[in-house]
């Protein structure tokens, strides 16, 4: 557990001191493919924490929905359909849903250690 | 707690991907909401000084051009240099006082009703002109051939150069004349009365009127021989 979280702080500080910045016109893509994203690691946890998680598909899941999510917006830029609101309202859903799974777990887990 | 059991490395590489593309996009969307207008509305605002001093340099080197040309010269240069309106004049006329509404506009009524516009003050001109005004300034812009008065925001331009209510019309002309035109019934001083805006005459045996201080340029048009205009 302790490693993921360092990875993330030091990409947290490797992003704040970089200096790259998204240009204008993909700064919507972007933000769809971060969403995607932190919707892909919720998803990683409520795994862990169902003890389904798998490796492959944790990863493989990561990028392909950061990916796909960004192609998706682009396409629907480009087709004149605004995909960028169906991908926010999807990916902050699930995330929302993922949470609320993450944390009953939790709870259930800690009732059995107290019981126990 | 909760284990992770094989490969965190790889989960703390997403882990790192993640952070970077928070990282990034907080400070994209930082950048984005600070600086950006205001960079360009300081950009803008800086062009516009560099401008205007540019200009003013330009103004005072014209103004010295003319005021070194200016041999005495007979009397056909001199009609023409009062038509030009590159010198100052002086005569018996009348000074025209145009401020905006005082009264309260009622409640529905377009406010843009009671402010002074572009067209109110060009119906004054033309009714000055057709009364045979010699020479017209306003608010210290002599207006020549080449002068326009329009609205630029809640300001109006002439000459380039804009100006704000209350506008002071110089005329020169014969003064009763010039006078009667605005005050004419139906006429533009009545007209304008109804909206509440306000029009003072004041006639005057010396109404000066400056010179107009702007480049005169000639990009497009050239001299040429008479002829009937092509229909």
């Amino acid at each position: 557990m302790i490693l993921p979280i360092l990875g993330l702080l030091a990409g947290l500080l490797l992003g704040y001191f970089c200096p790259v910045l998204i240009p204008f016109a993909y700064a919507k893509l972007f933000s769809v493919a971060l969403l995607a994203a932190l919707d892909a690691v919720f998803g990683g946890l409520r795994a862990v924490a169902a003890d389904t998680f798998d490796q492959a598909v944790f990863i493989s899941g990561f990028f392909t929905n950061a990916l796909m999510a960004a192609f998706l917006v682009f396409i629907g830029d480009r087709l004149g359909i605004d995909l960028y609101y169906v991908a926010l309202l999807a990916f902050g859903f699930r995330i929302f849903k993922n949470m609320a799974v993450l944390r009953r777990h939790i709870l259930k887990k800690k009732e059995k250690n107290e019981s126990a | 707690m909760i284990k992770i059991r094989k490969g965190s490395w790889s989960v703390a590489c997403v882990c790192m991907v993640l952070g970077f593309m928070l990282a990034v996009q907080f400070r994209t969307t930082q950048d984005m909401k600070s600086s950006v207008p205001y960079q360009r509305v300081e950009d803008i605002s800086e062009r516009l000084l560099a401008t205007e001093k540019e200009r003013d340099v330009l103004k005072e080197e014209v103004q010295r051009l003319q005021s070194g040309q200016s041999n005495p010269a007979d009397a056909q240069q001199e009609e023409w240099r009062i038509l030009s309106g590159t010198t100052a004049v002086e005569g018996e006329g009348v000074i025209v006082r145009l401020d905006d509404s005082t009264a309260a506009s009622k409640a529905g009524d377009n406010p843009n009703l009671y402010l002074i516009h572009d067209d109110d003050l060009l119906r004054v001109i033309n009714e000055l002109r057709a009364a045979g005004a010699e020479a017209i300034s306003i608010n210290g812009q002599r207006l020549v051939g080449t002068s326009e008065i329009r609205c630029a925001g809640p300001t109006l331009s002439v000459n380039n150069v804009r100006s704000a209510p209350p506008f002071v019309i110089h005329a020169i002309g014969d003064k009763g004349t010039l006078e009667n035109s605005l005050k004419m019934r139906g006429g533009v001083a009545e007209t304008l009365k109804v909206w509440g805006i306000k029009l003072e005459v004041e006639t005057s045996d010396a109404v000066y009127v400056p010179p107009y201080k702007g480049a005169f340029r000639h990009t497009y048009a050239h001299e040429t021989a008479e002829r009937e205009e092509d229909k």
